[in-house]
């Protein structure tokens, strides 16, 4: 390094020489620090810059010399050389200086180091001390590294002081303050939650920078929910408004425009919270329509403002007033002679035309100049809007035009870019344009290259394999194909990239002998001839070796394919090798050969059952069982194992393996099985769902040996044992079993009595069995439309209403569990129709009609009939009855809930002839959301979604917001909706523990986080105990022990995570303290903790 | 957000490098690199606007950039910047720059600066960028603000060092001149700051 940086700095002389023969310049270097410092890096010509810096000559450097030095490592770091060496002298200069050697060393270190650099921690007790300072200048900077760098660990430690600065007298504290926490909440969102209203009052700070500073954190948040911001929207407008209207000082004017990146900062917000919102959009109209209005200064900056006011119009709720108004301003964007200009002016023309077309009609000449701007870079522009416009009829031109650019393109990313957006139109509009779809994708082969999507070669040859809908076209296609490949193999091919060659390779293999008159023998040879060449890679053999051994079918080509292919079979390459050693051995074996290369069958692949399920190794893996290897586990439960491992097991190791296969198996076995809530098997499964199974394979007739949780005959045994359960769960039925695997179905019902509860729950569990031979009998309907099931009435007759229940869970892995009971006067039946669907299905739901839960329901519907008595249209509920029906609810509980902790019953939504209540009840490993749904004085029915909860529950609530799911209810006219959100304390449970065990799980476990929390009410007398209470009540916290002014409390997942809390108080803070085995776990409870003492 | 700061000067050599993400110091000088490649092949009669290097960020990444004289000012910004907004913005720094590395030297010598006097003052420029443009965010500027930093930077530089103050004449002119688009000669005022040429080192 020293070499390099010697040549540099001898470099300088010269220049210094250049600079001397100006007198202006050598004036300067006599009179100002400049000078001194050129000299003193001059003078480092002869020495190694290290050793100077960090070998003092004469003991310790002042702190003004270690200043200059800094300056000099800064700018050896700017041209690239470490110096590392100087990393920890500026944090000591930052620790040790005067207010400017401080400001060098703060500045360094922003440079040097980054947010997980070991040595920033030495920083933060700096910082904490120029927080506290008098000096403003010292709070400035520290506010300002902490905005820039600071280690996430130690955001608690300066958090309280921060915040303080919020409140600052100087305007300039304030706003660094505003980012420092900005900067927290980037890295760290959690710990900033509960600070969220103190960003409103930066809103509403007085002076504008503060407020400017806000709007960087509120773009963030907005853009993340902005369902949570719309009522700030008319604050936002109102600034805006003022801005606009030139209420701002004057200091911040800019070309006499005000404030306008604070309009700009603003628009961006306001686009967010307007889109697909009528509403809110309605509130911005007239201040957007003031904004276009107010510029018409032209100045670049006014173009600016209004190109963004442009993005806001077409991403908000459209208004056709503003839209024509918008659309005349875009004309100026692109009929400006300014080149900058032009270029937004087609961004913009990009951005709106699959709204509105027409203007790109209108500017069409412009476009068509735009093609041939002599700037690539508002050529490509072009391009892109071309692409957005593209349909069957102009494919042909725009994809020339693309492919003309490319040719003449250098930048390797705008090629990527360019050659997957041709690849995608051709791809798009192939036909019926056979010809032209070959070439194209040869030209983007050729010029794409190596550097392209590895996806477009893949689409393309699947493309070719699988087909279209018609048998000839195919035919014609592949043909095409197929010629074109061999005219290009026989020209010069050293210059075809490599991935074009193995398409070339694959595609005459696999179709060569489409072409009549063509001898595999023929094809062998030239692409034998393509192994000459030494440019091409050894992938690429591979790729030629497969394709000759597809062609080995006629002798002639044999022999051919057997000579290239020897040279290979002792080459150091293994896939290659083996390549060319299955070759040869094809070529031994006559039978083989017939068998694995059935002549002239198109796309035999295609065909090919693969067994995914890997059953040809069961009898390897049994007899390794045999032999007493441990029996599969997921990687999940093995880091599980692990981490518990870290703690010593007092424990004697008594479980000897055939127990434990059964123990593993029977937990296994459940959690992709049809659950009832009311079989005893219910509070078993603690394995998180399995996440939607993606793939579609045909398993027909392949024994399911390996399932996601191992190994599965010894499951399959244990299964036949327990007669309730539905046989079609593991029964190899493909598609079904894969959904299934997702669905924990349970039923209860509700009645008033716990006979005719277990009699019904007992009804229920047939369910699942009656429901499974409808599936498999529908393969084909179940494969397009994978995980969905619809339960109805057998015969729709009798149904003169029916009651929708959509639940859609945005949640992944949160379990789909449905069930239902009725209760309805007689004759009115009213079937409960549960869709569990994930949320992307949701949208293009089309019914599955499956003859279901028919009997069942009109027993329940009888005797509940009996005993909600009474009949009759709907009616307004009568408030008495309603009363009535609110105390009455819990009871309805069914026998396997009573007696679980549950919270109260609320509301929580009601219409003109319907309410909805829930209440939630805790079971072990679940959620259970009990709902009462009220019509007339008379109807109740009861659904109990079970939520299988996990522990990504938690997180994702602490993360982000859960959206939870969504209800909406149709019976007859009237309809309800609503959107419950679990909230992310139900995945607690209370963890009893004794004061001894809590002190040794407190000392193993390793992830901690601690912070203090402001209590709020100080007049309580006891605000520990208050404290406890209100976290007990709201998380589930069993209270482990109080001791003086501290208590500890200890909780656990439902998957069985423990954490444990330590609370302290002391002057109406509360010092919490959380451990856990799990990383994120602390962090999230604590959010939690936070939300509940606040709330309280 | 802005990602990165880069100014170097038209043989691709940086003079101020600013990064508000973190990158290797390796990756730091290849985006360097890359960048000065995609820019020092353009003309200076085309638009100030280049998408997609692909080291930073792909499509979600656009450098903006001008070119006075023998620098290249280029703002490496992600798809949320206005590109006009960062273009102006530009500017502005620009003005503060040259305000804050000829302040002290204005009286005396105007007439020739160059990218030396940006390496001799990069602490300051540092110092006022960060004012400017705060942890990757574009702050409304008030004017008054920034020049007061530059005061209040160059009255401790005084008692430090005892060098001549700023003279608040120069400040104000700084203070409302427009700079043209590409300039040759940098016009502050009446006062002509010519842009010698250097060798490259």
């Amino acid at each position: 390094m020293s070499d390099v940086v010697e040549k540099t700095l001898t470099a300088l002389p010269g220049l210094l020489l250049s600079l001397d023969s100006q007198p202006g310049a050598a004036k300067l270097c006599a009179t100002s620090r400049l000078g001194s410092l050129v000299r003193s890096i001059t003078e480092l010509t002869s020495k190694n810059v290290g050793e100077e810096m960090a070998e003092p000559p004469a003991g310790p450097r002042s702190p003004k010399q270690m200043k200059e030095i800094m300056v000099r490592a800064i700018y050896c770091e700017m041209l690239g050389y470490e110096a590392s060496f100087s990393y920890i002298h500026a944090i000591k200069l930052a620790q040790q200086g005067s207010v400017l050697e401080k400001r060098v060393g703060y500045l360094a270190v922003s440079l040097f180091l980054h947010e997980s650099h070991d040595l920033l921690l030495l920083l933060v007790n700096t910082v904490l001390k120029d927080l506290q300072s008098t000096n403003l200048i010292e709070v400035c900077m520290a506010l300002t590294v902490v905005s820039q760098i600071f280690p996430k660990d130690m955001i608690p430690a300066v958090l309280p002081l921060v915040e303080d600065k919020l409140t600052h007298s100087k305007e300039i504290i304030r706003r660094k303050a505003v980012l420092a926490l900005y900067k927290f909440y980037l890295i760290a969102p959690n710990q900033v939650q509960h600070i969220h209203d103190k960003f409103r009052k930066a809103l509403c700070d007085k002076d504008p920078g503060v407020m400017t500073a806000s709007l960087h954190i509120y773009l963030k948040l907005i853009k993340e929910s902005p369902e949570s911001y719309k009522d700030l929207t008319d604050s936002f407008v109102t600034i805006l408004k003022q801005v606009v209207g030139g209420k701002l000082p004057v200091d911040f004017n800019y070309h006499s425009v005000p404030a306008p990146w604070l309009q700009m900062q603003l628009l961006r917000i306001l686009a967010l919270l307007g889109k697909e919102d009528q509403r809110t959009s309605e509130m911005m109209y007239e201040v957007l329509d003031e904004s276009l209005r107010r510029a018409e200064i032209n100045h670049n900056i006014t173009y600016a403002i209004l190109y963004e006011c442009l993005k806001t119009i077409y991403t908000i709720h459209p208004k056709s007033e503003l839209l024509e108004k918008a659309a005349k301003c875009i004309g100026k964007f692109v009929l400006s002679p300014k080149i900058n200009l032009k270029y937004l002016g087609l961004k913009a023309l990009t951005y709106v035309v699959q709204q509105d077309p027409n203007l790109a009609l209108q500017h069409q000449m412009t476009i068509i100049e735009c093609l041939d701007h002599s700037d690539p870079i508002i050529k490509r522009e072009t391009l892109e809007l071309l692409y957005r416009i593209t349909n069957g009829q102009n494919v042909s031109v725009i994809v020339e035009k693309m492919l003309d650019f490319l040719r003449l393109s250098k930048d390797e990313y705008t090629t990527i870019d360019l050659v997957g957006k041709v690849a995608e139109l051709a791809e798009k509009y192939p036909f019926p344009y056979n010809s032209w779809f070959i070439q194209t994708m040869n030209a983007i082969f050729s010029i794409g290259g190596d550097v392209m999507q590895p996806d477009i070669p893949n689409n393309f040859l699947r493309l070719l394999a699988e087909g279209f809908d018609s048998d000839e076209e195919d035919r014609q296609l592949r043909l095409l194909a197929v010629d074109s490949y061999l005219s290009l193999l026989e020209c010069d091919t050293s210059g075809l990239p490599q991935r074009f060659l193995q398409v070339i390779s694959w595609v005459l293999g696999e179709f060569s002998f489409l072409k009549e008159g063509l001898e595999p023998a023929d094809v062998v040879e030239r692409l034998g001839k393509l192994l000459d060449d030494d440019a091409i890679t050894t992938e690429t053999r591979c790729w030629v070796l497969a394709a000759m051994s597809k062609l080995c079918g006629s002798s002639d080509a044999l022999c051919k394919a057997e000579k290239v292919a020897h040279k290979y079979t002792s080459c150091l390459d293994t896939a290659l090798r083996q390549q060319a050693v299955e070759l040869e051995l094809l070529g031994r074996d006559v039978d083989l050969r017939t068998r694995v290369l059935p002549q002239h069958v198109i796309g035999f692949c295609v065909w090919l059952q693969v067994d995914s399920s890997l059953s040809f190794l069961d009898g390897f893996v049994s007899d390794a069982l045999a032999r007493g290897a441990a029996p599969y586990k997921p990687p999940h439960q093995r880091q599980e194992e692990l981490s518990q491992e870290k703690i010593l097991n007092f424990e004697p190791y008594g479980l000897s393996l055939p127990v434990s296969l059964s123990a593993c198996s029977l937990t296994d076995r459940q959690s992709p099985t049809a659950l009832s809530l009311s079989s005893s098997l219910s509070g078993n499964s603690a394995d998180p769902p399995l996440k939607a199974g993606s793939n579609l394979l045909k398993l027909e007739g392949v024994k399911r040996v390996w399932g996601k949780q191992g190994y599965l005959p010894e499951k399959q045994a244990t299964e036949e044992a327990l007669a309730q359960e539905p046989s079609s769960i593991f029964a190899p039925s493909h598609q079904q079993a894969c959904s299934e695997s997702q669905q924990t179905t349970f039923s209860t019902i509700v009645e008033q009595d716990q006979e005719k509860r277990q009699l019904a729950s007992s009804l229920f569990v047939g369910l699942g069995s009656q429901n499974a031979p409808c599936l498999l009998g529908k393969p084909e309907a179940s494969s397009s439309q994978r995980f969905r099931r619809k339960v109805r009435p057998e015969d729709p007759s009798d149904v003169n209403r029916s009651l929708a229940v959509s639940s859609s869970f945005s949640h992944s892995s949160s379990a789909l569990d449905v069930l239902l009971d009725n209760a309805i006067p007689d004759p009115t039946a009213v079937c409960l129709l549960v869709e569990p669907a994930s949320a992307q299905n949701l949208s293009d739901s089309t019914s599955e009609a499956v003859p279901a839960v028919g009997n069942t329901e009109v027993v329940e519907a009888s005797e509940v009939s009996s005993l909600s008595g009474g009949s009759g249209p709907l009616a307004q509920p009568s408030s008495q009855v309603e009363r009535g029906l609110e105390s009455d609810l819990p009871s309805r509980l069914p026998a396997t809930l009573v007696g679980l902790l549950r919270s109260d019953v609320e509301e929580l939504c009601s219409g003109e002839s319907l309410s909805l209540s829930a209440c939630k009840v805790f079971d072990a490993d679940a959620l259970v959301l009990a709902i009462f749904l009220k019509g007339a004085e008379f109807v109740l029915f009861s659904l109990f979604v079970c939520f299988s909860l996990c522990l990504n529950h938690l997180y994702s609530e602490g993360v982000a917001q859960c959206q939870g799911w969504e209800e909406h209810l149709n019976l007859g006219e009237a309809s309800l909706y609503h959107s419950v959100s679990p909230p992310a304390s139900c995945s607690c449970r209370p963890l009893p523990l004794t004061t001894e065990e809590y002190g040794k799980m407190w000392l193993s476990f390793s992830h901690d986080v601690k912070q203090n929390l402001m209590l709020l009410k100080h007049e309580e007398e006891d605000q520990l105990e208050a404290a406890l209470t209100a976290l007990k009540e709201k998380l589930c916290l069993h209270i482990v022990d109080v001791i003086g002014a501290e208590g500890i409390m200890a909780c656990q997942l439902v998957s069985g995570r423990p954490c444990l809390l330590h609370c302290h108080t002391h002057g109406g803070m509360l010092a919490i303290w959380l451990r856990s085995p799990i990383a994120d776990l602390p962090d999230c409870l604590l959010y939690h903790c936070q939300k509940a003492i606040q709330e309280r | 957000m802005i990602k990165a700061i880069l100014i170097f000067n038209n043989h691709g050599k940086p003079r101020l490098i600013r990064f508000y993400q973190y990158f290797a110091e390796d990756m730091q000088q290849q985006i360097i690199r890359e960048t000065f490649h995609l820019v020092s092949k353009r003309d200076d009669n085309v638009c100030n606007f280049l998408e997609g290097g692909s080291l930073i960020g792909g499509s979600d990444y656009k450098l903006i950039y001008r070119h006075y004289a023998t620098l290249y000012f280029v703002f490496c910004v992600d798809s949320s910047e206005s590109e006009l907004g960062i273009l102006d913005l530009i500017q502005v720094s620009t003005i503060y720059i040259f305000m804050t590395v000829f302040v002290e030297t204005l009286d005396k010598c105007f007439e020739n600066v160059c990218e030396l006097d940006l390496i001799f003052h990069m602490d300051k420029v540092h110092y006022i960028l960060q004012e400017v443009v705060m942890g990757g965010m574009v702050l409304e500027t008030n004017m008054n603000e920034i020049v007061a930093q530059v005061e209040l930077q160059n009255r401790m530089e005084k008692s430090e060092g005892g060098l001549s103050a700023a003279p608040a004449r120069a400040v104000s002119a700084v203070k409302n001149m427009n700079l043209p688009e590409i300039p040759r000669n940098i016009n502050i005022g009446d006062i002509n700051i010519k842009v010698p040429n250097l060798s490259p080192f």
